[in-house]
Order: C-alpha cells, then structure tokens, then sequence
C-alpha cells in the first residue's frame, strides 16, 4: 500500500508539474484507486462473483481566472497526456471567472493524522461466500411467508487517494469499506412485498452478525405484508432513523454554497435566523477515527475542522467550498466534497418512545420518488410505513404520499430519537414532526 | 466484415496491440465444461461538457473511460472481472478471476465471426468536434440570451452541454463478434425566476444519437430556453396541490415515466425469472385495460434509447410488452433468456465495462388510441391534469411506483383551470393500468434527455405516450 501511496503521489506531482508545462498559472489533480470484491448468494447457491478494480484520475487547471478539467479512467502515459492538453484546451475557451481558482494557500492543511480509515478484510472468495449464505439462510428461515429471496451481497473495497496542488499541498491516504446486506421477498394470500437490511463498516469484524442482519431483513419484510391505505388525512409524522437521515440531507442541500448562490435554495438568507427548534444542535466531526467520512483535508485540500451547523436551532454556518465561499464574500467551511461525520443530537426518547409521544399518526419506514423541491422546499414523497394508535404500531400501510414544506418541518421537530443511524455520513435518530399531509383513500 | 467492427478494433485494440486472433486465443481460455456462456466486453469513450451559469462559460471538462470487462456464467452462476488496462496479460488475469466461477474444464477453440450489421439507426459518428469549441460556447450564450430576453423576472440560466463518443466491442464463444460506434448528445437549460419573496425553478431540455448541429436544427436549443422559463413562470402562479384519491390525465411524451415505472421494469427477464415481479407468472393475463398497447422499442433511428445493437451484440427490436391489455412479453438479455428458454429481445445493457450486463429498457411507448386530447380532458370533473415529471421509482415486488409532477393543472368541470405546484403520484402497476380508461391518439416521445438507474448502473432511455386518463391515482398534494 505504501509503494502503491508513493507511485501516486509521484503521479500527481507529474501531473502538476506537466499542467505548470503546458502554461497554467494553477493546477490541483486527484487519484485514486481501489479494488475489491463484491459477490451475492441467492437461494442458498453463489450468483455472482465481481472483482473490481477502479482507477480514477482528475485534473483541474487554472490560466489565471480560466478554468479547465478533465479525468480519465485509463492511467496509461498515452491517456494522461490526453487528459492534461484537453483540461488545459478547454481553459482557453471558458470564462474569465473572478471567484475561480485553488482554495487560499493559507488554509491548506499542514496536519495529517492517521485518522484509522484502512482495515483490509483478509478473507478468502471460499469465507466470503459462507458469511453471505449464513445471512441469507438466517433470513429465509425465519418464517414460512418468506418465499423468494433476491440474496445476500457482500462488498470489501479498499482504496487509495491522492490529492495534490500546485501551492504545494499533497495529502493521501488508505481506506477500506466492507458490508454486508440481504434483501427478501415475504408472501401472505396476495400480498407480496420485499425488504432489506444492511451492515456497513470500514472494520470487517465490527460488522453486524451475518445472522443478525439477515433475521432484520427478514422481520422487515414480514412486518410489511398485508399493508393497507389509509385515508387523507393530517397526523403527526414519525421518520424513522435511517430514512430521516434523507430530512437532514435535505436540510444540509439548503446551506449548501452553491444552492445559495444560484439562489436555489428555500434556506437563503437564513444565516443567523432559527430553522430547527431551540433544543436543535448540528455539527460535523470530520476527524472521527474510523468515521465513515473522516478526512483531515477535503477535496481543495483545506484542513477540515469541527463545525457546528445549528446551535440551540439556529443557523451558524453555510456549507462552503472556496469557489462558493468567493461567490458569498465568506470564507470556506473546508466542505468541498460535502459534510463529514454530522450529527444531530437527540433528546432522551428511543423509537417507541417516540411512538408514544406522537400517541396517533404515521411511521415512515421508507420514501419512494424524488418529490423535493430545493428552491421552495415543497416536499411530497411516497411512503410505506405503520399506522399508529395509542402509541404503538397497528398496521402496515402503502401506496399513501405525505406532503408538506420543509422549512414548516424542520420547524415542526418535536424529538429526535435516541436510535442513532451510523451506517451513513449523516447521522440522527427518528424524527417527530408534528404534522403533515397524509393523502390516501 | 462490418465497418463498425473495423472501426471499433481501430480504435480500441490497435492502440494497444491487440488482434482478433488475440481476442479468439482469451475466449478458447474462458470456454470449458460447466461454462454456458462467456463474453469479452471493450470499450472506449470519450465525454465532453460544458457549463454556462451566471452568463459565463464556468466550466469544461473531458473525461476518457476505457477498459474491458469479462463475464463467465455457468448455469445461474456469474464471474466478473475487469480491468482499465488494455494489455494481453492483465486481461488474462482478469480473465482467470471471472473463470474462477466454473470449477473445472479443458479450454476448447473458439472462433468468433463478424456479423452483418442489417441496419444503422444513427450514424457512427463523433459529435465532440461535430461543432468548433467557439461554436459550441456560441451556442450555450445565445440559449442563455434567449432564455433572460423571455421575461425580467428571470434570475438565474444554467446551460449545459454534454457530448459522448462510445465505441464497443463485443465478443463471446458463441461465435458472436459485434461492435457499435454510439454518439450521444444532450442539451440542458435550468432556470430560476423570481417574483417578489417568491422563487420557482423550470428546466427543459433534449438529446439524440446525433452530432451537436442537431440543436441547432428546428430552433431546438432556444426552444429548450423558452420552455424551461414557461415553466418556471407557470409554477410561480401554482396554488397548493390537492391530496387524495382522483383522476389524472397525464400529457403526451415525458410523462410516459408512468410505463416506465408501472410496467416498465417489472416486466425486466430477470425480476420474472427470480419470480420477484408483481408481474410474474401473469403471460398471457389481462394486466392493463383494453384500450393500452406498450411496446420497448430499441430500434427507433436517432433516439437517446435506440441501440443498433445491445452490449451483448444482440440487434436490437421492438418488442410487445403489452397488447390490449394483455401480458405478451418480458424484456431479455442473453442470460435470463437462456434460463427461461426463450431469446434474447436485445435488451441486455451495462452502464460500461465495469458493470455487468443486464435486461434494460430502451424506448418505452404506449400506442396511440383515438381520443382527442380535448375529449380526455371534458371528461373528468375534478382532477389533476399532469403535464410535467420530475423522476420516478418503482418497488417491482409490490408493483407500488410513484413520479413526481412538475408541471400540473387542476381539471374543475372538465376543463383545465390552476396550476397546482408539483406533487408525487402514487399507484401499484399492475392495478393503476387496468384503470386507464381513455388513450389519445397524439403518441408524443420524449425529447431525448431520459436516464434510467438500476442496481447502481445508469443507461440512457427514451419513453413516450399519447394523453390518457387514469381514473384513479393518489396525488400528493397538502389540499385536502
């Protein structure tokens, strides 16, 4: 990895010092490179078996406040010549742009900790095979009206990357991503549905149980059969941890620096004003050992550091790279490449809690459809999930959509749950809001 | 020997000195006793694209894929691999992790064979220097001038024009030996506009199998800036939308997202052969009214979907899904044809050689009925007039699927009345088609801008349809 660390490094230095060749007064470039295994068992038997092998190679290149990219999955000599005369060839054609170019050298990160990103998963084709079986037969055993089943997938990727520009900055570094997940289908007289369940770590021994995750998705699917409409109606609305985790991308899309300038955003000139309720604290983590989306620099090679988005509900910071920061007359938040590690904190109530204190009104367990409008922030989705009464699960429901606007909702969180979501780089638990609208029957 | 052949074996082996004999030598290799099927996939392609926002060219960029994947099934069972570099002894390791999946075996000779390529739906073309890149800025300028000349309360153009160059070639120990030259452009316009604290959004746009004249041809790219800020206007009048159960009429060509989602994928070979689909086991069944013919049809000339061939070198065809209502047909690519025992339709697409082949779709239409639009319209006395869609999703076990309205209407006593703003419609397949209850006779297509994701892998598709009633969806509006 070391050996394969330096090769890269040496090629971006090339790459940069090619691009300072061909006249550019800047250059940043990017590498990476990854391989891994990724296979699924289906009824008990292998399905398929996929080695994969990616490289990646990326090249901006600034002649003054012009600017010209180009990347390439082939990293013979021959393509990067390509690469390099065509991102310097477009900058020829492209605006002169007064907010262009490399992050402000002061800002590069000069501290690189191992932040624990790499753990390969040694296993052979032969353990990877019998863990994904052991999840899928768990899954099919579970209860007769589980029929069918679409199998158990196991992916183990590591990889490698390399950033580097012409301030100077170089940085690089190692890491793995292992999961595990199973999807089956369940029957009941004419219902049938299907549902799944997930591991994700960047440890292969820190995943969830084979068994385990294939018992969830095995539950999961039962629980849904013989779902229901209900009529229209309004109600308070309980997401459940891992899809409220769409509500707070969806929130961090708003603050995003080029939504705000484009103007394209339902949070503009929202900085300094209550969004959340006061009991609501964002932050992002970006050094997290072992985080999921730790880095110590993003992709301009600004050093990342904790940041706090919502304090007691209002809003702190946008999130920023340099080129949206300049548009803004601010300063970047070291989030070229998005937020790393956020969360948001919760109350003192799990899920049934939750439950409880909503005591009428509708679980979400999944959104279907892309019904979110970021310029306004109408939002209207479709959703399976349970009926609740008396604070507790009655019935599955289906084929029902919620509509409502997301500044009301964000404004309308009554509790974030305990249930912590961690298998993605935006985590929170449930969400209560306090109501929505249901159309049904 | 075909031209696309040649043309591919130019311009991806030569450079790296491979022969057919090579390609020949590395099938007899994957061939062998537990092997059903073995195929070699090349590819190489080039991408292009520009963006204009805030009145300047902000950004270009190019980008290179090239590489080659290699599949090995033997009976269910499928081995994968594939590399970015082209030479002989990196394919044959890859070659040799794919094999991995069937125990044992002696290689055996293969000898592939071209075959005729019958006919040309687009020309094999490179449309990235089909337009100078003085013209091609000239252009992404005047749709910008075109769209900010329409109306002052227009704020924010963002133009973006993307071209791609795909070359493949395709070989397998059947003996099939087939290749393509695929251009493939799309012009895109997103514009804000703005009326007091009130901002709306409305994007437009189009593409084809052509070079980059094509937009401008027939006032094709001003056109997209003008509809794009017709849209955006119309949503700043947009009252709340209504929720509940009602009829819908849905407008000609882009909405035909409806098949896509509530047929479309569920009738894929490989969600039938699993048995996963609402639609499985049901050939031959009533599964949509009377009044509906759906047909994927690859082999429309010039389309974003059309393919002359699929990535398994099979031509594509026009296949019947459904006929008056009836189930006729899935979708096949040559593995889940060969476990059904049934033939490949020529539907078996990968997003590139790194990801393996599947059955996809390509255009996917509803035949004209005989309503006139108008008619469809006077006949519903409260509803939702649909013209407009965002994307779509569809759950293939319950036949549950949704798209989301981004331009609609309210119908009140049959006649079109309010824009309403965007909302997300919600039915089950298999039920929401047996309640269409009248079919235009305007069959519409899309304007070539479609994309279509399954499993992780994206491919451009086209669809289309004339106007048709549903006479009952769930809109979700906040109305009640």
């Amino acid at each position: 990895m070391e050996k394969r660390k330096s090769e890269l490094q040496q090629l971006v230095e090339d790459l940069l010092g090619e691009a300072k060749q061909q006249g550019a007064s800047a250059a940043e470039a990017a590498v990476s490179s990854d391989a891994g295994l990724s296979l699924t068992v289906r009824l008990g038997e292998t399905e398929t078996i996929e080695h994969t092998r990616d490289n990646g190679l990326g090249v901006t290149v600034y002649f003054g406040q012009r600017k010209g990219s180009a990347s390439t999955s082939d990293l013979s000599p021959q393509a990067i010549r390509e690469t390099v005369e065509a991102a310097c060839n477009f900058a020829r054609y492209t605006s002169e742009d007064p907010c262009s170019g490399l992050a402000d050298a002061h800002l590069m990160a000069t501290d690189l900790p191992d932040l624990q990103l790499y753990h390969p998963w040694k296993q052979s084709v032969e353990q990877a095979i019998d863990l994904a079986i052991r999840c899928e037969t768990a899954a099919r055993e579970l209860d007769p009206r589980i029929i069918n089943s679409e199998g158990a997938t196991l992916n183990s990727h590591n990889g490698l990357q390399v950033y580097g520009n012409t301030h100077g900055f170089i940085g690089g570094y190692p890491s793995s991503r292992h999961s595990l997940s199973c999807a089956v289908v369940g029957k009941q007289d004419d219902s049938m549905q299907r549902d799944y369940w997930y591991t994700l770590s960047r440890q292969g021994n820190q995943l969830e149980s084979p068994e385990h995750v294939g018992k969830v998705a095995a539950q999961r699917t039962i629980a849904r059969l013989k779902a229901r409409q209900i009529p229209t109606q309004q109600a308070p609305v309980v997401f459940q941890a891992d899809v409220a985790v769409g509500l707070l991308r969806s929130f961090i899309g708003a603050i995003r620096g080029s939504a705000l300038y484009r103007k394209a955003s339902f949070l503009l000139d929202h900085l300094g004003k209550p969004v959340f309720p006061e009991f609501v604290d964002i932050h992002e983590e970006p050094h997290l050992p072992m985080g999921l989306a730790s880095a110590s620099y993003d992709s301009e090679g600004v050093a990342t550091q904790r940041r706090n988005f919502i304090k007691n509900g209002v809003l702190e910071s946008y999130v920023l790279d340099s080129y949206a920061a300049r548009k803004l007359a601010m300063q970047t938040t070291g989030n070229a490449g998005g937020v790393r590690n956020l969360r948001i904190n919760s109350g003192g109530l799990d899920r049934e809690g939750l439950l409880k204190k909503m005591d009428r009104g509708l679980l979400v367990t999944e959104l279907m459809g892309q019904g979110v409008n970021m310029v306004t922030g109408d939002y209207s989705r479709g959703v399976a999930g349970f009926w609740v009464e008396d604070g507790a699960v009655q019935y599955p429901v289906e084929e029902i959509t919620i509509a409502g606007n997301l500044r009301d909702m964000m404004l309308g969180l009554q509790e974030v749950g305990t249930d912590l979501e961690t298998r993605s780089s935006v985590q929170t638990g449930s969400w209560l809001i306090d109501k929505m609208m249901i159309a049904g029957e | 020997m075909s031209d696309l052949i040649q043309i591919a074996q130019e311009t991806i082996l030569a450079p790296v000195g491979l022969v057919e004999q090579d390609l020949d030598r590395m099938l007899g290799e994957l061939t062998g006793s537990g092997v059903d099927a073995a195929d070699l996939y090349f590819q190489s392609s080039r991408l292009e694209s520009w963006v204009l926002e805030d009145g300047i060219i902000k950004e270009g960029a190019h980008n290179i894929e090239q590489g080659a994947g290699i599949r090995v099934i033997s009976g269910e069972k499928t081995g994968f691999a594939y590399s970015d570099e082209l030479q002989l002894p990196t394919l044959q390791e890859a070659a040799r992790a794919a094999r991995a999946i069937a125990r044992s075996g002696a290689d055996q000779s293969v000898h592939i064979a071209g075959m005729p390529v019958s006919r040309q739906l687009y020309a094999p073309v490179n449309p990235l220097p089909s337009l100078s890149e003085i013209e091609k800025i000239d252009l992404l300028r005047r749709v910008d001038n075109e769209a900010r000349q329409q109306d002052s309360r227009v704020k924010q153009v963002i133009v973006s024009l993307v071209g791609a160059h795909d070359v493949i070639l395709v070989a397998a120990i059947d003996g099939t030996l087939n290749a393509d030259v695929r251009p493939l452009i799309r012009l895109n316009v997103h514009v804000i506009v703005e009326q007091g604290s009130r901002r709306e959004q409305g994007s437009s746009g189009g593409g084809a199998r052509e070079n980059f004249d094509y937009f401008l041809q027939e006032d094709r790219a001003l056109g997209y800036a003008r509809e794009a800020v017709r849209q955006a206007l119309v949503n700043l009048e947009a009252v709340d939308a209504p929720a509940g159960a009602m009829p819908v009429v849905l407008g000609p060509g882009w909405p035909g997202v409806l098949l896509h989602e509530a047929v479309g994928h569920g009738l894929e070979g490989d969600f039938n052969r699993k048995g996963t689909s609402a639609f499985s086991g049901r050939m031959g069944e009533q599964v949509a009214a009377t009044c509906c013919t759906v047909v994927d049809d690859g082999t429309l000339p010039g389309r974003r979907g059309s393919l002359n061939i699929d990535d398994e070198g099979t031509s594509s065809q026009n296949t019947v899904l459904i006929e008056k209502g009836i189930l006729k047909g899935y979708m096949q690519d040559k593995h889940n044809a060969r476990l059904m025992k049934v033939a490949s339709t020529g539907n078996g697409r990968r997003e590139s050689y790194a990801h393996l082949p599947m059955p996809r779709m390509t255009n996917t239409y509803m035949l004209p009925g005989e309503h006139v639009p108008e008619e469809i319209i006077a006949s519903v006395d409260k509803g939702l007039y649909a013209v407009n869609f965002g994307g779509g999703q569809v759950d293939i076990t319950s036949g549950r699927f949704v798209f989301s309205a981004s331009e609609a209407y309210l119908i009140e006593d049959g006649k079109v009345t309010r824009p309403v703003k965007g909302a997300t419609l919600i039915g089950n397949g298999p039920e929401a088609m047996t309640k269409v209850s009248m079919v235009g006779n305007d069959l519409k297509l899309d304007a070539g801008v479609g994309v279509c994701g399954k499993e992780g892998q994206s491919v451009p598709v086209g669809v289309g349809q004339p106007t048709l009633k549903v006479d009952e969806l769930i809109v979700g509006g906040t109305e009640q």
